[in-house]
């Protein structure tokens, strides 16, 4: 368990959100051009990084807003936290 | 030839006030090429290296462990076993394995516990009772057995669930695998461990894994803490690390990693003779030979290689265990554990080869692998040794993910993931 700072309701527990998963994976701009093994790349295969990683997480028993959170993933120690569309913080 | 356990060298060893056992396995430097290198020295890898020896006749075989034999995943399990899956490819592979675990101690010359005391599924919903009997049909028509209980039945099984209709998930029914059970998890590796050490198979620990080394696409070594190892095949078995290790030959895997928490409570006298679980509220119990309750509760949401879980994932297996057990109120627990899993969009392993010549991958058992531990290192085997997939294990291949052949055993499997 770990507090996260939500960047519109600020700081409560890890338990209020839910985690979306890696961040910053693009949607196919041409859906219907891909091959197999570029869907199974998106769909499918992810970094699963053990260190700092890039992530989405939603606020679903709060303001029910999408963030975006750096976290390391070996010691779930909150790098940044910055909001959907902006970019990340460089590390 | 290891001297065999029985009852007249424990006698022996008692006039020696057992000092004098044999070490069960031999602790070597590795040497500077193998056959074949597993990554991994957990239930699975030691099984594979068991069997590839055993009946593939190979004889230059290394298992590296990062930390020490029985220190990882097979150690923190709740050590569940069943084959009570929906799915064709996964009854096959899980039932496989419940074959070999019924004559596992004997095969072994270790006592690894195999206790066959049954596994229950409880129903809570409508949807339950239904997904329930569709599986209970599913399993038998594949020659696994089970049986639908009703509510009476269920109480009748395990007296102290509570079955009345007032609770907020009420139990509606369940079903029962009878050569379900659970086994002593350390005692799986040990006797393993013990098995192909015997066999000639070098089990090298404390010895981490910091890279591959690729020709082309083929492997060429692995890169240790105890320096470079020259090998032309490797099996990887790494459970939560699998993406990590996957990293180091420039691989992708549709893994995600995260804490699985158990917890068991201080020993008390028998009171529940086998295993409830309850997929609805996520809730598992059973109790170990020392007496501990031992619970199963669920994976956090996020990725983390932390070993450390929420406590509200215990809180709320343990308000869900209080529902159905009034009679463990006042239980006490001892300990709490977090294991990394690596889990696969359709929660299904791979046992696969991949894109690169001599690399293999078995891994994506997410939060159920313990039960699989001798199928697995059997049909790994198998897979390394004729660089084919055994019949069993060709549905778990990698390329399901690009061919969408997947063998979806999400809420199917009669437990969430």
């Amino acid at each position: 368990m770990f507090l996260i700072n939500c960047p519109f309701c600020g700081e409560r527990e890890q338990s209020e959100f839910k985690a979306g998963g890696e961040a910053h994976i693009v949607r196919p701009k041409q859906p219907t051009e891909l091959s197999d093994d570029q869907w199974a790349e998106y769909l499918f295969m992810r970094k699963n990084i053990k260190g700092i990683q890039f992530e989405r997480w939603n606020h679903i028993h709060g303001c029910r807003k999408w963030f975006n959170m750096v976290r390391d993933t070996s010691n779930d120690e909150i790098k940044a936290v910055y909001k959907m569309g902006e970019k990340p913080p460089v590390k | 030839m290891k001297n065999k356990y029985s009852i007249f060298s424990l006698i022996k060893n008692a006039f020696s006030y057992h000092e004098n056992w044999e070490k069960a396995w031999k602790d070597p430097e590795p040497k500077k090429e193998y056959d074949v290198v597993i990554i991994g020295g957990g239930g699975h890898g030691l099984a594979t290296a068991y069997y590839l020896a055993k009946k593939h006749n190979m004889k230059n075989i290394a298992v590296v462990e990062k930390g020490w034999i029985g220190g990882g995943n097979t150690g923190r399990n709740t050590t569940i076993i069943r084959s009570n899956y929906l799915w064709d490819a996964s009854a096959g592979l899980y039932d496989h394995a419940l074959k070999i675990w019924e004559g596992l101690s004997q095969e072994l010359n270790y006592n690894v516990m195999f206790s066959q005391r049954g596994v229950m599924n409880l129903a809570h919903n409508l949807q339950d009772v239904r997904d329930l009997k569709r599986r209970t049909h599913a399993n038998r028509l594949n020659g696994i057995d089970a049986v639908y209980l009703n509510t009476e039945e269920v109480k009748k099984f395990c007296p102290i669930i509570n079955t009345s209709p007032d609770i907020r998930y009420p139990v509606l029914g369940g079903t029962l695998q009878k050569r379900a059970g659970t086994a002593r998890h350390d005692a799986v590796a040990w006797g393993y461990a013990r098995g192909a050490d015997e066999m000639g198979v070098d089990i090298i620990q404390n010895c981490e894994v910091k890279g591959i080394k690729r020709n082309g696409d083929a492997v060429e070594g692995i890169e240790t803490t105890k320096g470079f190892i020259k090998t032309s095949k490797i099996g990887v078995v790494a459970a939560g690390h699998s993406s990590v290790i996957a990293n180091m030959a420039g691989l992708r895997l549709p893994l995600e990693s995260k804490p699985l928490q158990a917890l068991v409570s201080e020993p008390v006298k028998p009171i529940i003779d086998t295993v409830v679980m309850s997929n609805a509220v996520h809730a598992y119990v059973s109790q170990s030979d020392k007496g501990e309750l031992v619970i199963g509760a669920g994976t956090d949401d996020y990725v983390s290689y932390s070993q450390k879980g929420s406590h509200d994932i215990v809180e709320g297996t343990l308000n869900a265990i209080l529902e159905l057990y009034p009679i463990f109120s006042r239980m006490r627990m001892l300990r709490q554990w977090g294991g990394i899993v690596d889990i696969c969009p359709d929660a299904s392993p791979i046992i696969s080869k991949t894109s690169i010549k001599g690399l293999y991958f078995n891994c994506g058992w997410g939060t159920g692998g313990f039960k699989a531990t001798p199928g697995s290192g059997d049909l790994f085997a198998h897979t390394i040794a004729n660089d084919e997939p055994h019949k069993l294990n060709a549905a778990f291949n990698l390329n399901r993910f690009v061919s969408g052949d997947l063998v979806d055993e999400h809420g199917a499997a009669a437990v969430a993931h």
